[in-house]
């Protein structure tokens, strides 16, 4: 009997170790990568005079605009373009801040920032500060004093509803019946999308026919278009605040042979320009798709350029350029370059 | 009014209270009837014609068939589990996701737009079935032989599935382009009634069959209400908790194929998501304790279908985005304590002493 429970703990144990070495597997090969390459390069490092940056970032596997935005960071900050960089994912805050406590230990020049959360930053921001790092967030804002940090790198999520909501108004069509697939609620990116279409809707005269939240979820906004389409609602228009919604109101629109697209009977527009979304577009299964520009190395680097040269920058946000893309006028191009 | 009569009558409500279908059936009554004074038009169907030109039935009946399946083939699998270990599995919406990701990487290779398919769609359900069967072997494992709390056991894959899903397609979202495909979360060319009402069926019918020509929902029940004694009648409990989380990977596998075959493809971050709760809810509607022991497998399948109704109904009536969940909380809570026993003994109490007391009168 007690051999059995001995046994059972062993077990248990080498279980939980599996698990874990699993787990660390699956989700931090960025780490992993990390060490090596830092290894791989601290002595290049000390003869020549790379930046050293450190970056941390959200985890790849949140969403397709993760994996994009992290790909891109990789593809810039590279030895080649005179960087050594330090990665570390998280979505948990406390790493987060005990990844920039060790990037400051390690003495980097930068450390680039896409937190998890708003709070807590204060304190390990100001060690930043005393040990000369500099400091610049990408994507996401903070809740902390602006002496804090060099510049801050943003999507503007009304801009980019406005953007949408302009392109819609330009479509003069006679009446506007519009079904509203909201996001997450609260997200920045749904506030900022929801907020341009109801001001210009009650500002136009615009008819909102639904209004519901499928939280980001295809299948959610599947059943909520199936709805509106079993209660004989009337509608021309579909504005989903992602791709992913889109793709489930199209699906539900197939079903019950409502034509969608360019020049047909509803307007689909959606957010985000994936790669398969922008692919629809093209082929005119879908009208409009609004970006959200998860390319931020460049300004990165422009703004670390002027730091380096001692320059003074204009303004501490940034805000980036983001483009909505027209079924009419889009190209190859376009599908290769801006689809994530 | 004779002494027989009122001694019937009294069987025959205190037989209803008892009645574990009561509850789902008055839900689903009471949800009827709102609808049917709101808005007769609800209960509608119409024949018409997809984009490719099948005949498909729509209607808000039919809807709620159609997406509640889903709900259906996992209220079955987590009713075993219940009944059987006494908890519940957290797993079953990331299970999904891996067993998603499973099947679109078989379909689709390493390529992520493929043409043809990589595999036949047979084959690629076969390898999910088994994957997520090991998956769920994993969280029977813990729970039958290392004791842990299902709750607890099962939190790990809670926590990693939706990653592991990710990993195993690379982080990439495989869309696959074969139509035959779509059939199982769509419509068969020709048949006006959606395929994953078929596919629950077909599940309804095979446990049904299995629980009524094997012993299987004996054991369970016998290992729910007392381990101890269940072992000393010759039961293996270790064996048959081990197996009823197996037979949710199942479950969880056929889920897998329908919610993939919706859209031809799959988000990992978001599919299935809080499915788990959902089932759970549709276990407790059942009337089964969520403590394990007894179950009643209709039941819990009627309930899921309420959840359903419910979903639908207030998508119906456009309640506020922000105000959905409250309003699903409302109902929720009305209908767990109606289901609660302690409640459901009060007011039989009450009815008996009203009865007492007219009748002393």
């Amino acid at each position: 009997m007690k051999l059995k429970k001995m046994l059972g703990i062993i077990l248990t144990a080498a279980l939980c170790g599996g698990m874990l070495a699993a787990c660390g597997d699956s989700s931090s090969t960025g780490t992993a990568n990390t060490g090596d390459s830092s290894s791989a390069e601290k002595p290049a490092s000390t003869g020549t005079d790379l930046i050293r940056v450190g970056i941390i970032n959200n985890d790849p596997n949140e969403s397709g605009y993760r994996t994009a935005n992290v790909n891109d960071l990789k593809a810039t900050f590279t030895e080649a373009n005179g960087y050594e960089a330090q990665f570390s994912y998280s979505l948990k805050n406390e790493e987060q801040i005990q990844a920039a406590q060790k990037f400051i230990q390690d003495e980097v020049d930068y450390l680039l920032l896409s937190a998890a959360d708003t709070a807590g930053w204060d304190s390990v921001l100001q060690d930043a500060k005393t040990a000369g790092v500099k400091v610049i967030l990408f994507d996401r804002t903070i809740d902390a004093s602006e002496d804090l940090y060099e510049a801050s790198i943003v999507s503007d999520m009304a801009k980019e509803g406005q953007t949408a909501v302009d392109w819609l108004k330009a479509q003069n069509l006679s009446d506007y019946k519009i079904i509203h697939l909201q996001g997450v609620m609260g997200s920045a990116a749904q506030k900022g999308r929801s907020g341009a279409l109801t001001d210009t809707a009650a500002a136009e005269g615009w008819e909102i026919v639904s209004e519901q939240t499928a939280e980001w979820n295809a299948e959610k906004a599947q059943q909520i278009v199936q709805t509106a389409i079993d209660s004989n609602k009337e509608f021309n228009v579909i504005y989903a605040e992602n791709d992913d919604m889109a793709k489930g109101a199209v699906a539900a629109l197939d079903k019950a042979n409502i034509s969608h697209g360019v020049g047909k009977d509803v307007i689909v527009m959606g957010f985000d320009c994936n790669k398969w979304a922008l692919e629809e577009l093209k082929a005119g299964n879908w009208n409009y798709d609004g970006q959200c520009n998860p390319f931020q190395s460049s300004y990165i680097t422009e703004i670390i350029k002027k730091l380096e040269a001692g320059e003074k920058l204009d303004q501490k946000t940034i805000i980036m350029d983001e483009k909505g893309f027209d079924a009419a006028t889009i190209t190859q191009e376009d599908v290769d370059k801006y689809g994530i | 009014m004779t002494a027989k009569a009122t001694g019937k009558q009294n069987s025959f409500l205190s037989g209803l209270l008892h009645n574990q279908l009561l509850i789902p059936i008055a839900a689903l009554l009471l949800l009827t009837i709102f609808n049917l004074i709101a808005d007769p038009s609800f209960f509608r169907i119409s024949l018409g014609y997809n984009s490719d030109g099948n005949p498909v039935l729509s209607g808000y009946l039919i809807s709620i068939i159609d997406y509640g399946s889903e709900l259906a083939i996992l209220a079955i699998g987590m009713t075993l589990v219940t009944a059987a270990s006494g908890g519940q599995d957290i797993s079953v919406g990331a299970g999904i996701a891996i067993a998603g990701s499973v099947l679109l990487r078989v379909l689709c290779g390493t390529e992520s737009r493929p043409e043809t398919l990589q595999a036949p769609v047979f084959v690629a359900f076969i390898v999910c079935c088994i994957v997520a069967m090991i998956f769920g072997a994993f969280n029977g494992a813990l729970v039958a032989f290392f004791k842990i709390q299902p709750m607890v056991a099962t939190l790990i894959l809670f926590t990693a599935g939706r990653s592991i899903a990710a990993w195993i397609n690379n982080n990439e979202l495989p869309i696959v382009s074969e139509k035959s495909f779509t059939y199982f979360g769509g419509y068969l060319p020709g048949i006006p009634i959606p395929t994953p009402f078929f596919i629950a069926l077909l599940c309804f019918v095979i446990t049904w069959a299995v629980l009524k020509f094997t012993n299987l929902g004996l054991y369970v029940q016998a290992v729910g209400i007392n381990e101890k004694t269940s072992r000393l009648n010759g039961l293996n409990p270790e064996l048959i908790k081990f197996a009823v989380y197996i037979l949710l990977g199942l479950c969880v596998a056929v889920c897998g194929l329908i919610k993939v075959s919706r859209l031809s493809t799959i988000n990992y971050s978001v599919i299935a998501k809080d499915i788990e709760m959902d089932a759970i809810l549709a276990v407790a509607l059942g009337g089964n304790a969520l403590s394990g022991g007894k179950f009643n497998m209709g039941a819990s399948i009627l309930g899921a279908y309420v959840i359903q109704f419910l979903t639908t109904t207030l998508y119906k009536f456009d309640v506020q985005s922000d105000a959905l969940s409250a309003y699903k909380a409302v109902v929720v809570i009305l209908l767990v304590v109606l289901s609660a026993p302690v409640f459901r003994e009060k007011i039989t109490g009450l009815f008996r002493r009203l009865r007492a007391g007219k009748a002393a009168a």
